[in-house]
């Protein structure tokens, strides 16, 4: 299974994506450098993507949590996700994610 | 907030930059081998990442703590190292670091404030925490002229068409107490919803309905002004609907970021962002200059607060070197060593 990841510069990398792995572990492990200063802990906005349909309406809707953290992030569109709070399924496979400004 | 600058630079045995769960803990490892500290933040109060970006969270994996929140763990922290009387040196960022000719280290902050010491321990996790700059063309340029990110004096805004930017306490609490000296105050936020305390929104909602502050629910696109004086903003609502303010000043809370700052030049050897050091005590390859926490790294380096501290202590050994050359280092156990009980105020538990 696998994400295909755009990267600041136009880029598409193809990660290996593991089942409840979150977008950003997998960006990361996949050896993308995305900031993701809080770890995961939906604390920083340093792991914000884009996410277009027909992805963006197969994810859970976003917590308050998450759209309070996106206040802190730049360039916020209605396809801004934090990557640390999408979670990777198997009806995810293939999804496509774009680094969003302040990722990297 | 008193400024520590002083003519004469401050003398102690360490230094330690960063007040992080880490640069506390090795307050107490220094301490049990009479080692006096003194340590530096850029954050006004002590905690790191703990206390800036965790501390609701709940933490599982201090060894013996089942459960403990962010702001509990340094809490616990600095009742652990209470007895050792560490000095703060908060708001101010390390900014140069030299060696002097008798070998001890000279570290200067930007708010002047200069130290002194054997020791240098860098327990600087992430780097400093500053605000977030707005990436908008050309911004630098207006960047502490009459673009801002923090009030450090109210005054600069009398009289002003200004700008906040932000939902969240910060940009409500300056929105609200800039609104009697400045010209107009002018509100912009993404959202029609905001993070800041119910109280400020309530205050903040009264003000627009009376006519005393604008709120724009927008996203600021572009700057424009000559010469660092800022002259209009280009807003964009959701509608897609695009459009210039005229405002001499811009104020933006976005939050913090990490970022590595001077550190990175003060002669320590970097592996991309972290220093490398000597896993036997932590030290770099300046002698006398240690890195511990987020900030290092080494053949199986993890980012754990447990690894922090176990740094910490083996740091210590060594920075007793430096500090007490003329002495031997005695170890000893806590539970069993009448000495360590007395420098913990703990006579009584004999």
């Amino acid at each position: 299974m696998r994400i295909l990841c755009t990267d600041m510069v136009g880029k598409v990398h193809e990660l290996p994506a593991t089942e409840e792995w979150s977008v950003m572990e997998i960006i990361r492990e996949g050896g993308i450098p995305m900031l993701a200063q809080c770890g995961g802990s939906c604390a920083c906005a340093t792991c914000h993507i884009y996410v277009k349909e027909p992805w963006k309406s197969k994810l859970p809707a976003p917590s308050e949590e998450e759209i309070g953290m996106l206040d802190g992030a730049f360039e916020v569109t209605d396809e801004s996700r934090l990557g640390c709070q999408v979670f990777f399924t198997k009806d995810l496979d293939g999804l496509e994610v774009t680094l969003a400004p302040g990722s990297m | 907030m008193t400024d520590t600058s002083s003519l004469l630079p401050i003398q102690t045995d360490v230094v330690v930059i960063g007040a992080g769960p880490i640069g506390l803990f090795s307050v107490f490892e220094l301490g049990l081998y009479d080692m006096k500290v003194h340590l530096i933040d850029i954050l006004d109060r002590v905690g790191g990442q703990c206390a800036e970006l965790y501390p609701e969270k709940p933490i599982y994996d201090i060894p013996a703590v089942p459960v403990c929140k962010g702001a509990e763990l340094i809490d616990r922290l600095m009742e652990q190292i209470q007895p050792f009387s560490p000095t703060f040196h908060l708001s101010q960022m390390a900014e140069k670091m030299e060696k002097l000719p008798d070998g001890k280290w000279r570290v200067t902050t930007d708010r002047g404030t200069v130290l002194e010491a054997s020791v240098v321990v860098l327990a600087a996790g992430g780097g400093s925490f500053v605000p977030k700059k707005m990436p908008l063309k050309g911004i630098e340029a207006y960047e502490n002229k009459s673009v801002f990110y923090a009030v450090r004096k109210m005054d600069t805004f009398k009289g002003k068409h200004l700008i906040v930017a932000g939902g969240g306490d910060s940009a409500l609490d300056w929105a609200i107490n800039l609104q009697p000296i400045a010209a107009s105050v002018t509100l912009i936020h993404r959202r029609n919803e905001f993070r800041a305390a119910p109280d400020s929104v309530g205050k903040m909602r009264g003000l627009v309905s009376e006519g005393r502050m604008n709120l724009k629910i927008a996203n600021i696109t572009a700057v424009s002004g000559e010469n660092g004086q800022l002259s209009s903003v280009t807003l964009k609502e959701e509608s897609g609907e695009a459009y210039e303010m005229p405002c001499d000043s811009l104020l933006g809370f976005y939050g913090l970021t990490m970022k590595l700052g001077p550190v990175a030049d003060f002669g320590m050897a970097f592996e991309g962002e972290f220093v490398t050091v000597d896993t036997s005590c932590f030290e770099t390859n300046l002698p006398g200059v240690f890195a511990v926490g987020d900030i290092n790294t080494y053949a199986g380096k993890m980012k754990l607060i447990l690894s922090g501290f176990h740094e910490a202590a083996l740091m210590a050994k060594k920075a007793f070197t430096y500090v007490h050359p003329d002495r031997r280092y005695r170890f000893q156990y806590t539970t069993s060593s009448s000495n360590l009980h007395t420098k913990l105020g703990k006579d009584e538990c004999k």
